[in-house]
């Protein structure tokens, strides 16, 4: 093992290259850019042995993914923002599919307005994709995800594109040290893909072909059955990184001081590595808090939500919206929660339009909610 | 069949995987051998592989799946086959 000192996208591309795909395809948009010049920079130095295809766009980016995930091979891609979103209609037919694509998103506002910075907004558009979601806040948890997550993608009961989401800047050109394995250590923990099926000339089959309505419900039925297996199947590849590698960073959550909190700090991302220290000054006051950062968002983490609400309140920060009803976790947790507790939810938006939220933003929002000042949906920072 | 762990859209090519198509035909094509020059055309250009191109290059059309498109009637060189309305042909 070493210790490599680089940022997000840098770490991500580190981590892609590693796993050996045989194929990437990826359309640079800031702030995705550097993670595809770091594969290039592999691929230059002959590290990336695979293909580099070269594209007009992102819905080429994701179609040429998706007819080379088709062959029965590993492979990476990457996004950001709008890139994402024009790449929205091959989503489908990547998850629909079954087809194992790893991408990293890096969270970027949706324009107009033009901005480059930290928003979910994009990601959470593409919830509906049949993709699973995982949300990371640190760097090295951008290199372990990214391993982890082709184990999970490949895992013949699940056969589903994973989608690793970062915050722009905060994590894509933030340098910070991360402990990298060795080579064989990644071989020997995610093998070669074996597929459930493959495009092969030698013996032809189509894919995407046409299913009358007595026998799609079944396609979405069994993308159903996945998610939910994924759902302990994440965490026991958690688990198992952990005894073999030693870091964790929580299964579909990681839970940081609940056991004994009155309220439980929910948020993703880049928002809840700023939460812990929110929480520990916030400890030293007195007041019990806990944070549950949610690392998956899809298959969505129903039951640890529900067993965190018997002794806790929570709140709720989102850095998404989903205009017309509210942030987008804010409302799933309400979801998990229906019938199972009377937990109180507290909501606030914040950070939108990659505005920072730091640690002292973080314990202003717990303070209001502690005083009984919020009742349900604030909008942290436009009050002042 | 193979089993498949998971359920997705793949189908194995197979004559008739659709069922028989032939029944979508509004039009259908009507070919006159007496003006077939064998050029092959109709065969190269028919995107369902309903023209059967014979040992000498003389072509007969497969009903059961023909989808009634018209390609054929209007890539041949000589006019040799015409699209009639189904049921109206002679």
């Amino acid at each position: 093992m070493k210790v490599m000192i680089d940022t997000g996208n840098y770490i991500a591309a580190k981590a892609a290259i590693m796993a050996k795909p045989n194929v990437v395809a990826a359309y640079p948009i800031t702030p995705q850019t550097t993670l595809v010049e770091g594969i290039a920079k592999y691929k230059e130095t002959g590290e990336f042995k695979g293909e580099y295809i070269c594209v007009e766009s992102e819905h080429s980016a994701m179609s040429a993914c998706i007819g080379a995930s088709a062959t029965g091979v590993r492979v990476f891609t990457g996004t950001s923002s709008h890139g994402l979103l024009l790449m929205h209609e091959m989503l489908h037919w990547a998850a629909l599919s079954r087809l194992p694509i790893v991408m990293c998103n890096i969270n970027r506002v949706v324009g107009p307005g033009w901005n480059i910075w930290a928003d979910e907004n994009d990601s959470i558009a593409q919830r509906d994709t049949g993709w699973i979601q995982f949300y990371v806040s640190s760097n090295q948890e951008i290199f372990d995800t990214v391993i982890q997550a082709f184990k999970i993608a490949e895992h013949e009961k699940i056969s589903l594109p994973i989608m690793i989401n970062y915050n722009a800047f905060i994590l894509s050109h933030t340098s910070m040290p991360v402990y990298i394995p060795e080579q064989e250590e990644i071989d020997e923990f995610i093998p070669k893909r074996k597929p459930t099926w493959k495009l092969d000339v030698d013996n032809p089959i189509t894919f995407g072909n046409i299913i009358l309505p007595d026998a799609y419900i079944e396609v979405r039925r069994d993308m159903q059955r996945a998610q939910d297996y994924a759902r302990n199947y994440i965490k026991k590849v958690a688990e198992e990184w952990r005894e073999k590698f030693g870091r964790y960073h929580g299964d579909l959550i990681d839970r940081y001081r609940c056991d004994d909190a009155e309220y439980i700090i929910l948020t993703m991302g880049a928002i809840g590595a700023e939460s812990r220290i929110a929480v520990d000054n916030l400890r030293e006051d007195g007041l019990k808090i806990g944070l549950a950062r949610v690392r998956v968002f899809r298959p969505f983490p129903k039951e640890d939500i529900v067993e965190l609400s018997k002794k806790a309140d929570f709140i709720v920060i989102d850095r998404n919206i989903s205009v017309g009803m509210g942030g987008a976790l804010s409302a799933e947790v309400k979801s998990a929660l229906y019938g199972n507790s009377d937990t109180k939810v507290y909501s606030y938006i914040a950070g939108l339009g990659g505005k920072d939220v730091t640690f002292k933003d973080i314990e202003k929002m717990i303070r209001k909610v502690v005083d009984g000042k919020v009742k349900t949906l604030e909008w942290y920072s436009l009050e002042e | 069949m193979k089993k498949y762990p998971i359920i997705t859209s793949i189908s194995y090519p197979k004559k008739g995987a659709m069922g028989k198509t032939g029944t979508w035909r509004v039009f259908k094509p009507i070919l006159d051998q007496n003006k077939c020059v064998k050029c092959l055309q109709c065969w190269i250009y028919c995107p369902e592989a309903t023209i059967i191109r014979k040992e000498d290059n003389s072509v007969e059309i497969d009903y059961e799946y023909c989808k009634g498109c018209g390609v054929c009637a209007n890539v041949c060189p000589t006019k040799a086959i015409t699209m009639v309305r189904e049921g109206e042909e002679k």
